[in-house]
C-alpha cells in the first residue's frame, strides 16, 4: 500500500524538534484550529475518525474521552509515556524526533475534555527523551501555546512532565496513576474507570504517546481523512517497531492492515543471514507467537486477534530458525516475574514459579510432567490476578507450548538446551 | 549527609507544584539521587519533614522502584538489557564480553570505582539498535566489541557525568549520543523555578 505516512512524514526535516522548525512543517496549527472548535464538536470528531488507542488495548479514544462525567472538574489529561514492553520503541522514536507533535497533541486533548492540567508520565529510563520533552513545553509556553489564557482564546493550560522510576506496571493506567499520586505503583479495582475517577480521585483520561500524536492530523485533515486509511475497524496508520532476527530492525510507519509480510520482508529487508523465519510476535513480549503461515494476515488489531495473538503496543520481534523458544519464553517469564508488583497471589507467585521451572528446562532438569505443569501454571494465574500483567506473563509460553511443545520435549530428553551446547547460566 | 540547599528548595517547589504534595516524593527521589549517588534512609527521612508526610511512605515508595539506588556506585552507571528481543541479537555474548572487560561481575563496581554495570531484562526501549546499554543514562546501541571497548576506555579516565560537567570538560567523544549527564535536567530545572 503506497501510503504516505501520517505522524513521521516530517521526521527526515532537521532539527524537528525546535518549534519554529516544527511551525514550519505545520506544526500547532491543529492546535489552534481546535481552539476555534467547540470541545464537544472535537469529541465527536475524533469518535468519527475512528482513532483507537496505540498504546496496546486499542480502546476507540473519541468514546474513552466521552466516559467523562458531565460537570464534574478539574478534570486530567494524562499521556502515558511509560513505554516498557519489551519490543516496543515506538514512544521514544516520536518524542526524540518530534516532541512538539506530541505536546500539540496532549493540548488538542486537553482542550477537547476541558482539562487545565495535563501530565507526561515518562519512563525513568527515558532520559533524552525526558529532555526533549523539557524543551518543548519550554519552548511552547514561551510562545503562548501553553499557560494562561492561550492564544488569547481564554483557555489555560499547563503540563508536568513527570518521571517514573523503572517499573513496566505504571504503563498499566491504574498502576501510572497510583505511582504519580506518589505511591508504590499498584493496580486498582476497575471500576471505577480512571475516566469516571483517576488521579486524585477526579474524573482522568490516559492516552498513549501515539495516541495523542494523531490528534493534530485528524483536526486538521478531518475525520474522513482519517477513517480512509486502514481497516473498516482499524483506522489510519500505526508505527510498528520491528527487532529481532531482521536485516533492518527500526519502526515504521504502516497504514493498518499492510500484511505482515510485507513489513518483514520489504521494510525490515526480511530475515537476516539468510535464515528462515521460525516465529514472530506482533505485540511485544505478552502477545501470543505466530507462525509463516500468518505472515499474510494485515498489521491490525482485530486481524492479528483473529489469527491467534494481539496486536499491543506494535512491536514486531522476529525470530529465526536458529532460535531456542523455550529460552525466548524464560525470558519473558522472568520480566514478568521480575516486574510484577507484588499486589496479588497469582502473579506474584506463580511468575515466580513459572520462572523456576523455565530454569529447569533451559539447565536440563526439567522431567516429564513439566511441560503439562507449566500449562497448568499459566490457567492458575490467567484471569486469576489483578491486572492484566499476570494474564500476559501466561500468553506467549503457552503459545509457544502450543506450536513448539517437541522444543520442549527435546529440552527434556537431551537434559539441556538443544540450541546451545552447554546449558546456559540463568539470567540475572 | 543533610540535603544542599538548592536540593531542599527544589522539593519544596515540586510539592507546590502538583494538586498533591504526595506526587512530589518520586520527583524529590530524583532529586537527592541527582545530589548525592544515591537515597539513604536519613535523606527519606527529610524528604519526609520537608513534605510533611510519614517517612514509611516515602520508604515504601522508594523501594518499588529499580531506578532508587540504596548503597554508593561507581562514577558511571552501565546497564545491559538481556530480555528476549536484545538476547536475539546477541546481548548475552555481549554481557559476557563486558564483564570480562570490567573484571568484576554483574552487579558490582570496578576496583578503580569507575563502572557500576549490571544486566537487566527490563527493557530499555532499544530493541531495534540491540545489542544495547545504557551509560549514563544514553543510549549505546548496535553495541561491538570494538565499541564496548571504546566507551570503557573512555569511562574509565572521564569523571562522574555532573562532575565533568562542572569542571566544563567536554563530554566523552566517540559513542554518539553519549554526553552531558544524568544530573543536568535536574539542575536546569533548578535554574528555571529560581527563575519563576
Amino acid at each position: 500500500m503506497g501510503l504516505k505516512p501520517v505522524l513521521t512524514k516530517d521526521f527526515h526535516t532537521e532539527n524537528l524538534e525546535q518549534l519554529a522548525v516544527y511551525e514550519r512543517t505545520g506544526g500547532y496549527a491543529g492546535f489552534k484550529k481546535a481552539l476555534e472548535m467547540q470541545p464537544d464538536e472535537l469529541v465527536e470528531l475524533v469518535k468519527t475518525s475512528g482513532l483507537r488507542g496505540r498504546g496496546g488495548a486499542g480502546f476507540p479514544t473519541g468514546n474513552k474521552w466521552s466516559f467523562l462525567p458531565k460537570g464534574v472538574y478539574p478534570r486530567y489529561l494524562i499521556c502515558n509515556a511509560d513505554e516498557s514492553e519489551p519490543g516496543s520503541f515506538k514512544d521514544r522514536y516520536l518524542i526524540e524526533k518530534s516532541p512538539h507533535q506530541v505536546l500539540e497533541g496532549i493540548l488538542i486533548a486537553s482542550y477537547a475534555i476541558g482539562c487545565n492540567l495535563a501530565f507526561i508520565y515518562i519512563r525513568g529510563e527515558y532520559l533524552p527523551q525526558h529532555e526533549a520533552l523539557e524543551a518543548a513545553i519550554d519552548e511552547a509556553r514561551q510562545a503562548g501555546y501553553l499557560g494562561k489564557n492561550v492564544l488569547g482564546k481564554g483557555y489555560d493550560v499547563d503540563v508536568i512532565l513527570h518521571r517514573g522510576a523503572g517499573a513496566y506496571i505504571c504503563g498499566e493506567e491504574t498502576a501510572l496513576l497510583t505511582s504519580l499520586e506518589g505511591n508504590r505503583g499498584e493496580p486498582r479495582l476497575k471500576p471505577p474507570f480512571p475516566a469516571v475517577k483517576g488521579l486524585y480521585g477526579k474524573p482522568t483520561i490516559v492516552n498513549n504517546v501515539e495516541t495523542v500524536a494523531n490528534l493534530p492530523h485528524i483536526v486538521i485533515n478531518g475525520a474522513d481523512w482519517f477513517a480512509a486509511m486502514g481497516t473498516p475497524t482499524g483506522k489510519g496508520t500505526r508505527l510498528w517497531c520491528m527487532s529481532g532476527h531482521v536485516n533492518r530492525p527500526g519502526n515504521y510507519e504502516l497504514e493498518n492492515g499492510t500484511p505482515i509480510r510485507e513489513l518483514i520482508e520489504e521494510h525490515g529487508g526480511g530475515v537476516w543471514k539468510n535464515r528462515k523465519l521460525k516465529a514472530f510476535q506482533p505485540g511485544g513480549a505478552s502477545m501470543m507467537v505466530l507462525l509463516p503461515e500468518h505472515l499474510d494476515v494485515g498489521l491490525d488489531f482485530d486481524a492479528i486477534q483473529k489469527a491467534g495473538s494481539l496486536a499491543g503496543a506494535g512491536a514486531m520481534v522476529v525470530m529465526d530458525e536458529t532460535t531456542c523458544m523455550v529460552d525466548a519464553a524464560r525470558r519473558y517469564v522472568k520480566f514478568f516475574h521480575h516486574e510484577s508488583c507484588g499486589k496479588c497471589t497469582p502473579c506474584r507467585e506463580g511468575t515466580f514459579w513459572m520462572s523456576n521451572l523455565f530454569d529447569r528446562f533451559e539447565a536440563g532438569d526439567a522431567k516429564p510432567g513439566d511441560i503439562d505443569l507449566l500449562l497448568d501454571m499459566g490457567y492458575n494465574i490467567e484471569g486469576r490476578s489483578f491486572c492484566p500483567l499476570g494474564d500476559a506473563s501466561t500468553w506467549f509460553p503457552r503459545s509457544v507450548i502450543k506450536y513448539f511443545r517437541d522444543e520442549f520435549q527435546e529440552h527434556i530428553s537431551e537434559k539441556g538446551c538443544p540450541f546451545k551446547k552447554t546449558p546456559q547460566e540463568a539470567v540475572a | 549527609m543533610a540535603l544542599a540547599t538548592p536540593t531542599v528548595e527544589e522539593i519544596t517547589a515540586l510539592a507546590a507544584r502538583y494538586p498533591s504534595k504526595q506526587s512530589a516524593i518520586i520527583p524529590a527521589l530524583w532529586a537527592v539521587q541527582h545530589e548525592q549517588g544515591y537515597v539513604t534512609k536519613e535523606a527519606m527521612g527529610e524528604i519526609a519533614q520537608i513534605l510533611a508526610l510519614p517517612p514509611s511512605l516515602i520508604e515504601a515508595t522508594a523501594s518499588f522502584y529499580s531506578m532508587f539506588l540504596t548503597r554508593p556506585e561507581g562514577r558511571h552507571d552501565v546497564v545491559i538489557c538481556v530480555n528476549a528481543p536484545c538476547m536475539l541479537r546477541g546481548a548475552d555474548e555481549t554481557a559476557a564480553y563486558l564483564e570480562q572487560q570490567l573484571g568484576v561481575r554483574d552487579g558490582q563496581t570496578t576496583p578503580d570505582g569507575a563502572i557500576t554495570w549490571h544486566s537487566t531484562i527490563e527493557c530499555l526501549g532499544a530493541c531495534g539498535g540491540a545489542p544495547m546499554m545504557q551509560v549514563d543514562h544514553r543510549f549505546e546501541e548496535n553495541l561491538t566489541p570494538e565499541r564496548i571497548d571504546a566507551i570503557v576506555q573512555r569511562l574509565r579516565t572521564q569523571p562522574a557525568a555532573h562532575v565533568a560537567k562542572a569542571r566544563g570538560v567536554a563530554p566523552g567523544e566517540g559513542a554518539a549520543g553519549s554526553s552531558a549527564s544524568a544530573t543536568e535536567p535536574l539542575r536546569r530545572n533548578r535554574a528555571k523555578r529560581a527563575q519563576n
